[in-house]
């Protein structure tokens, strides 16, 4: 009894696309057709919702400029306040000169991050093509930055003068492995939880239809509909916390550029 | 008596015991992260006033111990789904 239940469950579940991982392909928005360089995708919507997000709050809501601020203007000082302090605590003044890239990389992966979180939305930085690239756009530009400013200094980031001698060649290549393996889990650490946290929902979401299904009244509906609403208080915080944690290891290897040694 | 047939084929078998064991990573990424949250709290809690300052360090050492957790997990979701 319970199998036929289970059976119908799932074909229905098929036809409702609760299959964890569906929620992340990327899906042209008119028609079926393939997808071209040109194809608009629910992933250039959702980036486009959130850029649009963006401007709403930091150049609409700014525009007033009061001396008082509005609402609006109040939560954009406290974002340009929030991050500024972060640039500051970690590499010094010098730092500064980067705000605007680091406040980019901040807010976009903050805006996506969150309105992923709405119902029957994109997340977009659940694929590791996008974090990737980010991650690889911070490891190149930090990489250079630190070779134009201080030539082959920056090579005594590898070598630790406070081990002793006889260590410092294998820790020099430790250093080295680890220096490369940064871009590898910048990404996958951004683009792993925020698909890991989407597929749990997704996952309980698929035990709610079967239970729906399966029990009358549909009455073992608040087991998985509980753990669906712990997992977004969860998930809420998680996005937020990853977001401030990609800014501020940017941050970090900003500050190994530009001051380097140990 | 009846004989249990096993059906489904035996790759599918194997991803998915392998999705199973991959999930183990996911306990050391929680005793790390418990132990550096718990370090911070034993030290907030002799000198709170030198507390605020190192809550980024704590974040920076829970986005290190959870990323390897989040490895571990992502090795289990790609056998499960892709398979």
């Amino acid at each position: 009894m319970a199998e036929h239940a289970v059976e119908g469950a799932v074909e229905e579940g098929a036809k409702l696309n609760i299959h964890p991982m569906a929620q992340f392909e990327i899906t042209p928005l008119f028609g079926d057709g393939p997808i071209h360089w040109y194809t608009p995708t629910n992933v250039t919507l959702w980036l486009f919702i959130a850029i649009v997000a963006i401007v709403l709050l930091m150049v609409i809501a700014t525009r007033g400029r009061n001396v008082v601020p509005s609402r609006g203007q109040s939560v954009a000082e406290m974002v340009y306040s929030f991050v500024r302090g972060m640039i500051v605590d970690i590499t010094g003044e010098e730092g500064l000169k980067y705000f605007p890239y680091i406040m980019t990389l901040f807010l976009i992966i903050l805006f996506t991050n969150v309105l992923g979180l709405l119902p029957m939305s994109f997340t977009v930085m659940s694929h590791i093509a996008v974090t990737g690239v980010l991650a690889m756009a911070v490891f190149t530009a930090v990489t250079l930055l630190g070779f134009f400013k201080n030539g082959t200094k920056f090579l005594k980031i590898f070598w630790i003068s406070e081990a002793p001698l006889a260590l410092r060649p294998i820790l020099a290549i430790i250093e080295i492995i680890s220096y490369f393996v940064r871009p590898v889990s910048h990404s996958i650490r951004l683009a792993g939880n925020m698909m890991a946290g989407h597929a749990v929902i997704k996952v309980f979401a698929g035990f709610a239809a079967v239970l729906a299904a399966g029990t009358p009244l549909g009455i073992g509906l608040i087991a998985p509909v509980g753990a669906i609403m712990a997992v977004y208080g969860l998930e809420l915080l998680v996005v937020v916390i990853q977001a401030y944690v990609f800014t501020i290891l940017t941050c970090v290897y900003l500050n190994d550029a530009l001051h380097p040694g140990h | 008596m009846e004989e249990a047939m096993v059906t489904g084929d035996l790759v599918k078998m194997g991803a998915l015991i392998g999705a199973g064991l991959a999930c183990t990573g996911m306990g050391g990424a929680a005793i790390g992260v418990g132990h550096v949250v718990g370090n911070y709290l034993s030290g907030a809690l002799r000198n709170p006033a030198a507390a605020g300052g190192q809550t980024a360090t704590m974040f920076i050492g829970i986005a290190f111990a959870e990323a390897l957790g989040i490895f571990s997990f992502l090795v289990a979701l790609l056998l499960m789904y892709a398979q």
